[in-house]
């Protein structure tokens, strides 16, 4: 196991993140308009000073190789847009609120969207299948810049629960997560009631059942196991994106996380936060497919025999 | 009825195509499906016939009269230029409605056989393609969608590549988790061993039975499809007003929920007809192809 | 096989709804914000975006001004109401008879928050560091009116005795300028003219080095009547009273938080639940609300700023003036004002806003539909017939895609024309609309002083933000002569003639003037309109009502 997570991080993952700096770099700079245009526009001397400042005027090629220089080391740079800010302070500031959310987050998608679809694939074409699926796609259907404010209407404006924006509280968790993890939940419902319906046909299912095994047991030990395969799946990239920030959140309810950089540092042509947060995206992307590998192998016992 | 998978000779191709049959007999039992299927007709009618249905065009305007609720001469009322929403609500629809049916189509080839693929020859090629997908996943996206548009200018065409681009990425990696799990099968082994071409072993055997969570899958990117859409039209790929889709009027409803909630109500009903439309047929379409589950509409009684 | 009961299934989801969403609705604080802080005077304003920096020599937009302008006090300071300079850092001042040098008279009890005097030195060595090439100061050119600055500024000198600034004593500043100025003393409270700390500076970097970190709050040394207290990246930044400023005694606010509510909506949200006193903007859909159900809590103010739209002069056929006449007179602004934008603005016949220091434009472009069509039957479009296509750009924003599609109807409506609609993210708008890559597009303008001059120098041949690609050598004329003149009747008649001819010509379509519209709480008190939307804070405070 040691060992097939080392060679993932040296053959494949460096690798990986190698491509996804080069082809960004280049990507970001191709944009046109640069992170100094604006409306009152800068005249050409104040320009060069600042590029020159930022080592913009170097040729291309140097200035890669100076930024993966620096890159091996773990400097980020600084940020264009903020300029007496890093770029590693900025996510390092950031990325403990994302994180968070995201993780309440995904606790109400997975318990919520989880049971939802057990219930519906135990009892599929019954009220408890057609109820809590339908709910869930109203979950999809409802986008979360509509969720969001209607939460925010009801529970804060409205019934005065919550504060209507704002991370200073515990309870300023609650809508924000619910607002994030509403679509999620709504995928996992599917994709287990789909998951689980494949596997509770499933011959060994069968067997188990003719063997008398008691039925929680065949559910929860045997069918989940196997029916929680498309969401493992799509749960890699699903919790790499819950954890590194949503613009559309954080902005509903002013948050201070990492998502409204991804969207601001390309609108700001902010060179090397866009890098820097995609980089740091990269590496969640990464880390999560391979702990969803290993998951996968784990549930699946026939893939272990072979390796 | 007997696992089909199970038998590999060349009565199986036969078996094929009855199989077809059956599922859609199958099928045409299932109301809510067929209820799903026809509704989804219906609403590609009403898109196609726009411009003859449409009680007004799409870019009138009556600025004095503004944003008003539903009434006798607008049935869905207007909007804060004083357009008759019904009309763009009709007009957006064969956006929208191409939008997803194309935008799904190409994830649908191009995620499902990547995957397949990926999944169904492991190893090393598995590693690669993972790899580029992670990286393709990586990439911003509104930079990329900023460069489309720089390199190719603004065309129609685009916005269904950008869409697709995103959208096949997790396509393929549930399909690629499906096809390792089922590889291993008994059945696929079988047929492995009698010969078979390793493309015809995907096509005929690995795909048909992962077809369940693909479809599930689809359902679920249309809505986020069209929602995409929206968010693609304000970078400036896509359309561009006045005319409109279902993703853009339900962001211009929600900006003003409080105060014109009509304007939201109406794409957003619209929007989840379609989906539960698809929902169902989905579902129906599943369980038809699946011999296995029709059987049991009560599995356990 | 026994039967599984649903019923309890869906109980079992219900339950597990319920938990999830009723939990903890308790631990939110009893008092809200706004009734807090109108005990303790603490104010509490919603401030757009989070602010680059709080650097008065490196940013350039107004959600840092609205905290810079706390932090910090240049020479003289504006009165709340009028704008008009009353003394600040400096006590007094003298002009010289031709209107060239200024020599003020600093106050002796002027000090840093750290108990420093503030010094004439130290304003040589703020305007020193702007001027610096190496520091990459975007607003350096509101410095350009001392006296070689600008050759300092683009290095062709680089002696800095040289720049029209001396430190005559320790409290004796002498500032010598290249013409005599009008405007001068209101250049003042822009912020690009504000002093900072020379040990702070020279502490976290060189003179003229950007980014360093003495803007952090454990470092900031500032002058003005309030001191940073703590930053905190897009959430929060809140500045306290400072007890060495000069004027202590009469700042009656203890603090103020300044809140990066970037959406609108949210913010709105925030006031309507008690957290904010003051917003930085209202949502269209809501303007309506409030002015009927709410009157005291909205105000609108009008604004030193023009809605225009930009027209390319070397795109046929919008190289024909009687084109771009026709178009401009096609657009109906009274119904613009009161149908779309909604905000009190008021329509725009001129570019220059009516009485920005004493000047009103005589010229209009009137909105009249009979002579557009006219004209264009004359550029030999008669009817709109054979009128080639062409585009309006405008970059994404809900307000200008309403108006865009608006005037696209009323052309449509009108001249019988067809304009396609064109919208780009911010930087590929900007990057085209400098390209001149357009037809027509859609653009703003806020002006950086009281004077028409930040209006109409914009258009002179190849002028930084021209972009229109007109050039008039009769308006360049004017607007050069402009700068030597000191004479307010001949001053201002030059400026008439000057934007006769742009208005004559209309390489630009004026739509509206700007206004500000925001929701204020009733216990806001010391805060009064003005066309900058400057708000000195130290007037301010809070009545607990």
């Amino acid at each position: 196991m040691t060992t097939f997570i080392l060679k993932r991080i040296f053959f494949e993952t460096l690798p990986t993140l190698l491509i996804i700096a080069t082809l960004t770099f280049f990507m970001v700079r191709l944009a046109p308009g640069g992170p100094f245009s604006q409306e009152k526009s800068v005249t050409p001397e104040i320009l060069e000073n600042l590029k020159a400042h930022y080592g913009l005027n170097a040729p291309l090629h140097k200035q890669y190789f100076d930024y993966m220089k620096n890159l091996l080391r773990g400097d980020l740079g600084p940020s264009f847009k903020y300029p007496n800010r890093t770029v590693n302070e900025l996510i390092a500031n950031a990325f403990p609120v994302s994180f968070e959310l995201g993780l309440y987050a995904l606790l109400f998608a997975l318990l919520v969207g989880n049971a939802a679809g057990l219930i519906a694939a135990l009892c599929p074409n019954t009220k408890s299948d057609y109820i809590p699926m339908s709910l869930a796609m109203l979950g999809i259907c409802i986008p979360s810049f509509v969720l969001g404010p209607l939460l925010v209407l009801i529970f804060s404006l409205w019934l005065g629960w919550f504060s209507v924006s704002g991370w200073d509280f515990p309870s300023d968790r609650i809508l924000p997560a619910i607002t994030l993890g509403a679509t999620y939940a709504a995928y996992i419902a599917r994709l287990t009631r789909s998951g689980m319906l494949e596997i509770l046909n499933q011959d060994f299912i069968r067997t188990a059942r003719a063997k008398g095994l008691p039925e929680y047991k065949i559910i929860l030990k045997h069918g989940f196991k196997g029916g929680v395969i498309p969401v493992v799946s799509f749960l890699g990239p699903a919790v790499a994106g819950l954890i590194s920030g949503s613009f559309v959140v954080e902005t509903i309810f002013q948050i201070p996380g990492l998502g409204r950089f991804f969207v601001n540092a390309a609108f700001n042509r902010d060179y090397t936060m866009v890098l820097g947060t995609v980089l740091f995206f990269a590496i969640l992307i990464i880390l999560f497919n391979l702990v969803v590998d290993i998951i996968l192998v784990w549930l699946n016992p026939k893939l272990r025999f072979r390796e | 009825m007997k696992k089909h998978e199970k038998n590999f000779s060349a009565e199986e191709i036969e078996q094929g195509t009855s199989l077809w049959k059956d599922s859609y007999e199958r099928l045409r039992k299932n109301k809510l499906a067929m209820a799903g299927g026809v509704v989804l007709i219906i609403l590609s009618i009403i898109a196609l016939l726009a411009p003859w249905i449409a009680p007004y065009t799409y870019e009138s305007q009556n600025l004095e009269l503004g944003a008003t609720g539903p009434s006798k001469a607008h049935w869905l009322g207007t909007d804060i230029l004083g357009r008759d929403l019904l009309t763009r609500l009709i007009y957006g629809s064969r956006i929208s409605l191409s939008v997803g049916l194309c935008a799904t189509a190409i994830s649908l080839l191009i995620g499902v056989f990547y995957g397949a693929v990926s999944g169904y020859y492991g190893k090393k090629t598995d590693t690669i393609m993972m790899r580029i997908i992670d990286i393709m996943y990586a990439l911003p996206f509104t930079v990329f969608v900023i460069l489309l548009m720089v390199l190719f200018g603004r065309n129609f065409i685009l916005l269904f590549v950008a869409i697709g681009a995103v959208e096949w990425l997790t396509m393929a990696r549930i399909v690629r988790g499906q096809v390792l799990s089922i590889k291993k099968q008994e059945f696929i082994e079988a047929a492995i061993s009698i010969g078979l071409s390793q493309p015809k072993i995907i096509l005929k055997h690995i795909i048909p039975n992962v077809l369940g969570p693909i479809i599930v899958y689809i359902t679920l990117t249309i809505p986020n499809v069209m929602l995409l859409e929206a968010f693609l039209s304000f970078l400036g790929l896509g359309i561009q007003p006045p005319m409109s889709s279902w993703g853009i009027l339900i962001k211009e409803g929600a900006d003003g929920m409080e105060e014109y909630p009509w304007l939201l109500m109406s794409p957003g009903i619209a929007l989840s007809t379609t989906l539960f439309s698809l929902n169902f047929l989905g579902d129906g379409l599943r369980d038809a192809l699946d011999p296995r589950t029709y059987k049991k509409q009560k599995p356990y009684i | 096989m026994k039967t599984y009961n649903h019923d309890k299934h869906i109980k079992f989801s219900f339950l597990l709804l319920s938990v999830l969403t009723l939990m903890t609705p308790g631990c939110r604080p009893k008092i809200d914000p706004v009734e807090h802080g109108n005990h303790k005077q603490i104010l509490h304003i919603g401030n757009g975006t989070e602010p680059q920096d709080l650097d008065p020599h490196i940013v350039t937009g107004v959600p840092e001004h609205n905290i810079i302008s706390a932090l910090l006090e240049g020479l003289v300071a504006e009165d709340p109401k009028t704008l008009q300079p009353i003394p600040g850092v400096a006590e007094d001042w003298e002009v010289s008879p031709d209107g060239t040098v200024y020599t003020f008279d600093l106050r002796k009890n002027a000090q840093w928050s750290n108990g420093d005097p503030v010094t004439a030195h130290d304003f040589v060595f703020s305007y020193k560091r702007i001027l610096a090439p190496a520091l990459g100061s975007e607003y350096a050119y509101m410095l350009y009116v001392i006296k070689n600055a600008k050759d300092f500024h683009k290095g062709t000198i680089t002696d800095f005795l040289q720049v029209g600034i001396k430190a005559m004593a320790h409290d004796i500043l002498e500032i010598t300028l290249e013409n005599a100025t009008p405007y001068f003393l209101s250049l003042l409270n822009h912020y690009s003219w504000f002093p900072v700390h020379p040990p702070t500076i020279l502490k976290h970097g060189r003179i003229d080095e950007r980014g360093t970190k003495w803007t952090r709050s454990e470092n900031f040394v500032g002058n003005g009547p309030f001191v940073l207290d703590t930053w905190k990246i897009n959430d929060m930044i809140i500045v306290k009273k400072n007890e060495t400023y000069w004027d202590a005694d009469n700042v009656r606010l203890n603090a103020i938080h300044f809140h990066p509510i970037e959406d609108e909506r949210t913010e709105e949200r925030a006031f309507r639940s008690g957290q904010l006193h003051i917003t930085g903007s209202v949502p269209l859909s809501k303007i309506e609300v409030y002015k009927e159900k709410k009157p005291d809590l909205i105000k609108i103010s009008t604004f030193l700023g023009t809605y225009f739209y930009r027209i390319n002069v070397h795109r046929p056929p919008l190289n024909d003036v009687k084109v771009r006449r026709a178009l401009a007179m096609a657009i109906d602004r009274e119904g613009i004002v009161k149908n779309v934008t909604k905000g009190g603005q008021q329509p725009a016949y001129a570019f220059t806003p009516p009485d920005t220091a004493g000047y009103t434009t005589r010229t209009r472009i009137p909105s009249d539909i009979h002579q557009a069509k006219k004209l264009l039957a004359e550029a030999g479009y008669p009817n709109g017939m054979g009128f080639p296509k062409i585009e309006l750009l405008y970059n994404t924003s809900e307000g200008h895609r309403t108006l865009a599609q608006a005037i696209q109807q009323m052309w449509k409506k009108d001249l019988n024309i067809n304009v396609k609609l064109l919208n780009q993210e911010w930087k590929v708008y900007l990057d085209t609309v400098k390209q001149q890559n357009y037809n027509i597009a859609r653009a703003g303008w806020i002006g950086d002083y009281v004077d028409p001059n930040t209006f109409l120098d914009m258009f002179v041949t190849d002028g930084g933000n021209n972009d229109t690609g007109w050039s008039n050598p009769e308006y360049d004329q004017r607007i050069r002569e402009v700068a030597k003149i000191s004479n307010f009747p001949q001053r201002m008649e030059h400026f008439q003639q000057a934007e006769t001819i742009l208005l004559d010509q209309t390489p630009i379509i004026p739509i509206y003037f700007y206004t500000r519209v925001y929701l204020i709480q009733p216990n806001v008190k010391g805060w009064y309109e003005n066309l900058l939307d400057h708000h000195p804070y130290k007037y301010v405070y809070l009545s607990k009502k």
